[in-house]
């Protein structure tokens, strides 16, 4: 329900965001380098933890290049449009979330749009790097059905992610210090989707195979384009699903928030 | 025409707070009904906590009310609440609506973008508002720069950039010097004759409510406990004016007829006479002063609002 009018609105808060960052440019520089190495070291992990390994969950070094690229790539955007909801707990505490319900556009795209950090793109360097080294080293059938498969998991997977970012936002109303709360299951599930899905603990498997359905951003498209089978509660022809665990997850992001909104209780004043 | 814009009905709002361990239940508002009429200017008083922001906030679409129905503008204030921000203006005097690192114009021009204002309606407007509230001084200095003063005005001038139909103002001059509440006053009395806005106003500053506004609603925990004019509301508690007189030389304390005296200054030159107004008139007492002694000069002070907001409540037992 956003008119082509209220698209001037975010760009115009967008674009003084983003001028502002650029005004500190020491700071920004150092941001974007910091984010760049804690990409680059979670990378290092993986990779040191497969030389010595070989095969964890029936995925080898390159395959899991592939998770972690889809992954983290994913990831990573979501993280750059919409992880500027994590600070809702701060405006909810100092009541500047007010300010939002005075507005005439949506409360959700008003939070989104409120910052962005661009730092969080040199993470997506990252992600994309290994996603590129991935889709090389891997010795992939390039069927009609498997470029499929990898064009879908791409914006489905930003779509999953983002969802977490938006539950975990209505979840906020509610709780007191919500953020640590949520947080375990929006930077696990990140962690996790990272992971090869096939070595997960059940608790993990019910709760990021399906409720968070984060196996379908990373593990679920690399075992359906090399043509593995997975395990038996994550066969690889779920990855054909990916949309609808996208749509599923969504439907819990916009319920959290919208139940959120209404319990809104004020910060006084 | 006569669609009022405000109408509430049975308005209630509760709060589950935490006390200790238990959880307790405070009724912020109560039973609230009550109608402004398009053009009015209304005065919201009552003490700390007696639920004015949260009524405020019910109106505004902030709050979903426990109880009743509210409408503003003719509008759902939840269910509307996108249509209803382009009709109503607020402005929080204890919170900022502006970016704080940025310039106040850059502020205005993002409001500008958000209200969709085209580019010629918005820059009559700010012209308008930046001459009325004197801010062209510190339009491009940065927010977190401002004074307190210079804040509240580019604060009010952010919240009727789009020319809204009603104006609420959660104490707006709170903080503010003499002159810079004289300031703005003055903007919100012409920007009413200009526009002939309706203002809804809480304070704690009885200034505020005699100078700007011709009805005065007063709550008392959450319930509407008096509904009238300033001086209605004076006269229902029976508030006393008092005649401040200075005499030509100094003279004992007066005793006057139906009058208190309050106290003496600079040795009797200045005294202050207290009277009710339902028993004697100002001109009475002056001729009865007179007659004792020569009047140099004159006061008729009335009575203080903040006194009679005690008078009310304690009226009512509390
Ligand atoms: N978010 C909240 N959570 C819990 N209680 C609240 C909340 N907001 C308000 N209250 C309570 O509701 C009552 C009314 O508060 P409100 O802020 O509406 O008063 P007010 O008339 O605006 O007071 P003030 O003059 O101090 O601004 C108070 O008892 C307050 O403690
Ligand atoms: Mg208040």
């Amino acid at each position: 329900m956003t008119s082509v009018g209220d698209l001037a609105a975010y760009r115009a808060v967008l674009a003084s965001r983003m001028r502002s960052q650029r005004t500190y440019r020491f700071n920004f520089r150092l941001d974007l380098g910091s984010s760049l190495l804690v990409g680059i070291v979670e990378l290092a992990e993986v990779a040191v933890l497969y030389t010595s390994v070989h095969r964890i969950g029936g995925l080898d070094l390159s395959a899991v290049l592939l998770v972690f690229g889809l992954a983290d790539l994913t990831y990573s955007i979501a993280d750059l449009a919409v992880g500027h909801c994590d600070t809702l707990p701060t405006y909810l505490r100092a009541g500047t979330i007010d300010v939002f319900y005075l507005r005439p556009q949506p409360l959700l795209l008003q939070l989104i749009t409120s910052d962005i950090s661009l730092r969080r793109l040199a993470r997506a360097g990252v992600g994309l790097a290994a996603l590129v080294v991935g889709l090389v080293v891997n010795d992939i059938d390039w069927t009609p059905g498997h470029v499929a498969v990898l064009l879908l998991a791409v914006p489905c997977g930003i779509a999953i992610s983002a969802a977490m970012y938006v539950w975990a936002a209505g979840a906020q109303f509610f709780l007191v210090d919500g953020a640590e709360a949520t947080n375990a299951f929006v930077y696990g599930g990140r962690y996790a989707a990272t992971q090869p899905a096939s070595v997960w603990a059940r608790p993990l498997q019910a709760l990021f195979g399906f409720l968070f359905p984060m196996a379908f951003t990373g593990y679920l498209p690399t075992v359906a384009v090399l043509g593995l089978s997975g395990p038996a509660w994550l066969p690889a022809w779920l990855a054909w699903c990916t949309p609808l665990a996208a749509g599923w997850v969504w439907l819990l992001a916009l319920g959290s928030w919208r139940l959120g909104v209404r319990h809104y209780q004020g910060a006084g004043g | 025409m006569s669609e009022p814009i405000i109408e509430t009905d049975a308005l209630g709002r509760d709060f589950s707070v935490r006390d200790g361990l238990r959880r307790r239940t405070v009724v912020a508002v109560d039973d609230l009904s009550l109608r402004v009429e398009a053009g009015e200017s209304v005065g919201y008083i009552g003490a700390n906590g007696a639920g004015k922001s949260t009524t405020i906030k019910m109106l505004t679409g902030i709050l979903v009310p426990t109880r009743g129905a509210a409408r503003t503008c003719g509008l759902r204030p939840v269910a509307d609440r996108r249509r209803l921000a382009r009709e109503v203006g607020v402005v929080f005097g204890q919170r900022s609506q502006l970016w704080w690192d940025l310039s106040v114009r850059e502020s205005f021009s993002i409001l500008a973008a958000i209200h969709g204002l085209s580019p010629e309606r918005e820059r009559r407007r700010t012209d308008e508002l930046v001459e009325r509230l004197e801010v062209g001084e510190f339009l491009g200095t940065a927010v977190r720069q401002l004074s307190l003063g210079q804040r509240m005005r580019a604060e009010v001038a952010a919240a009727l950039l789009h020319s809204p139909r009603l104006v609420i103002l959660d104490e707006p001059t709170i903080g503010l010097d003499v002159l810079s509440k004289q300031r703005l006053r003055e903007f919100l009395l012409a920007e009413r004759a200009a526009h002939d806005t309706t203002l809804l106003l809480t304070t704690h500053d009885m200034g505020d409510v005699e100078r700007l506004c011709d009805r005065v609603l007063l709550v008392d925990r959450g319930r509407l406990v008096f509904d009238g004019t300033l001086t209605g509301l004076s006269r229902t508690v029976g508030a006393q004016r008092v005649l401040v007189v200075d005499l030509a030389e100094p003279t004992p304390d007066l005793a006057i007829a139906d009058t208190e005296h309050l106290g003496s200054e600079a040795g009797g030159l200045r005294q202050r006479l207290a009277f009710d107004p339902e028993h004697t008139t100002a001109a009475r007492v002056l001729a009865a002063v007179t007659e004792r002694v020569e009047v140099r000069d004159l006061a008729v002070e009335e009575p203080d609002v903040e006194d009679v907001v005690r008078r009310v409540y304690s009226a009512r037992g509390r």
